[in-house]
């Protein structure tokens, strides 16, 4: 490297300590946060003198987590399988009918209303028929779930399909590649982007699906167990419910980010950051 | 004379239906094999549409296309081509992304397993002719916009194509660039000898390259004019400075300009 004038040393360095400390912020800043949130909320319920039955203060809550450890980890956990279970169909049927309609304008014609009707009926309402078809169990939560997240996947595979370059599927058809072949080598990883950009939504919002199919039709899961302990106005346990679930999607969140960053890194290292669509 | 390889008859091409836009009428032209044909010609009077035709990739709506002897009714599938954009996959290396043609001609691809390193080097030896030696384990991103055109060029040309179509493949380029990429392409053409037909917006470009100049009107486009380029070859940039270039440039340019403005010409 040349020699630096002194100056010009001292002020390199002092950006990079400067952008150093920037990162580790970043880091922490989340947990600052969060943690800022919890001790803001206790000193306003402390300070006001809120009843435990409207607001309780984040003591409560953990005093009610350690007491109900035991029925909340296991309605957590089904909770957290039936939402699986949901998102995993939803990924499977998302990426099938996303492929579908992004590669063929005629699917894409004849289902795209049909599917943005569907979309805006809330799933709420479609709960009860779905317990009359399956029953009260684990198939409404799964089902709802599966239903909520489905459609910001297939928009977004096939946005990301259908937005292959017209100049790029020119060089490969005249090599004589069949449309299978253009999907395969490059919609599908065109589209994977968009697709984790989906699940991170999709994931997210399969919780909510499979939340509300709990409490309409309540079995098990995170969804009856706030229903139960709402009407003997337990509100401390209630709250506890909702964090629960809120950490759950975080971690969830997180998972299909990493595995998002390991498996896409081309698409955020290029200068065309892509966006998602929709969702 | 033999056949040509490439038979263009009173072809017109309308896109989207009986009103829509008439890009080309009564356009006719021959290609000879291992001929390196240019088409200059107005902005949007359809040379990137002739392309589509010659490569199948739409159809034409009157008369015939004829490539190496058949009739297209349908993509080709021996051409390569390369476009304005370098169209490189991003999450491909530069290696992949030159290889990319060989997994998909019905040609190579069985035989793409098998001889796996015999088909890398020559990938790396197109590289290396291209200027882009060593930067076969790159990511498009990492490259500039010249390199990412250069590893375009060594796409349309891996599986050895009969027929390259290149539609104005250097003009996204700085000057420099550009006149180095025409040096190789000169050289690749003169070793291969595929029949090329290449769309260009810079008559240098078009004279330096090409043993024939094709010149089109405005849209609807055909061709208006026809220039041989006798020079020697290997050309440079020094045969650029020559009268007889100057001559040839300066002729095409009336062309165009009688083109643009819509008059009838003679050749
Ligand atoms: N896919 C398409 N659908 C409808 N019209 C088109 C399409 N592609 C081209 N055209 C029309 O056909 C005409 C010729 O287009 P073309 O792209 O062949 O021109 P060009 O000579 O390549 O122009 P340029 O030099 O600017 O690249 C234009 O008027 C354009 O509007
Ligand atoms: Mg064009």
């Amino acid at each position: 490297m040349a020699d630096m004038s002194p100056r010009a040393l001292a002020r390199y360095q002092s950006m990079a300590a400067a952008a150093r400390r920037q990162r580790r912020l970043e880091a922490w800043l989340p947990w600052i946060v969060i943690g800022g949130m919890f001790a803001l909320w206790e000193i306003i319920v402390v300070a006001f003198g809120i009843a435990e039955f409207i607001l309780p203060a984040p003591h409560d809550i953990v005093n009610s987590m350690i007491r109900w450890w035991r029925p909340l980890m296991q309605d957590s956990l089904v909770t957290l399988y039936c939402t699986l279970a949901g998102f995993g169909m939803a990924i499977v049927g998302g990426v099938l009918l996303g492929v579908a309609i992004g590669s063929s304008q005629m699917v894409y014609k004849g289902l795209y209303p049909l599917l943005i009707a569907f979309n805006s009926i809330p799933k709420v309402a479609v709960v009860p028929i779905l317990i009359i078809w399956f029953g009260i169990g684990v198939w409404p939560p799964i089902l709802t779930a599966f239903l909520i997240s489905f459609f910001p996947i297939v928009v977004n595979v096939a946005t990301g399909i259908a937005t292959v370059e017209p100049e790029l599927k020119d060089v490969l058809r005249a090599l004589g590649a069949k449309p299978r072949d253009i999907i395969i080598k490059v919609g599908l990883p065109r589209a994977m982007p968009y697709f984790f950009a989906s699940l991170k939504i999709a994931v997210t919002v399969a919780f909510v699906g499979a939340i509300i199919a709990e409490s309409v039709a309540p079995n098990a899961g995170i969804g009856r167990l706030i229903m139960v302990a709402s009407s003997r106005f337990d509100v401390p346990l209630v709250f506890a419910g909702l964090i629960i679930t809120g950490f759950m999607g975080i971690v969830l969140y997180w998972i299909a980010e990493y595995i998002e960053r390991r498996t896409t890194g081309w698409a955020t290292r290029g200068q065309n950051q892509n966006l998602a669509a929709g969702g | 004379m033999t056949r040509p390889f490439v038979e263009i008859d009173h072809v017109a091409m309308r896109y989207g239906g009986v009103d829509g836009t008439l890009a080309l009428q009564d356009c006719s032209m021959n290609v000879q094999e291992g001929e390196f044909v240019a088409v200059v010609g107005p902005s949007g009077c359809g040379k990137s549409t002739l392309m589509r035709l010659v490569t199948g990739l739409w159809p034409a709506t009157e008369g015939n296309v004829i490539v190496d002897g058949s009739e297209v009714d349908g993509p080709v599938t021996i051409a390569g081509m390369a476009f304005q954009s370098p169209t490189l996959l991003p999450w491909r290396r530069i290696l992949a992304n030159v290889m990319l043609p060989l997994e998909v001609t019905p040609e190579h691809r069985g035989r793409l397993r098998r001889e796996r390193p015999q088909y890398e080097a020559r990938a790396r030896e197109l590289l290396k002719l291209v200027g882009l030696e060593g930067f076969d384990g790159k990511y498009p991103y990492q490259l500039s916009g010249g390199m990412q055109q250069r590893t375009s060029l060594c796409r349309a040309l891996i599986h050895e194509p009969k027929l390259l179509m290149l539609d104005e493949p250097f003009s996204a380029l700085d000057v420099f660039t550009r006149e180095e990429l025409w040096a190789v392409m000169q050289d690749v053409w003169m070793v291969r000898k595929p029949t090329v037909i290449l769309v260009t917006h810079d008559l240098r470009e078009a004279v330096y390259l090409a043993d024939r100049v094709l010149v089109m009107s405005a849209r609807p486009g055909r061709i208006i004019a026809e220039r041989k380029v006798d020079l020697p070859r290997p050309r440079t940039l020094e045969t650029t400075y020559t009268p007889e270039f100057q001559a040839l440039t300066a002729d095409l340019r009336r062309y165009i300009a009688a083109a643009r403005s819509g008059e009838e010409v003679t050749i």
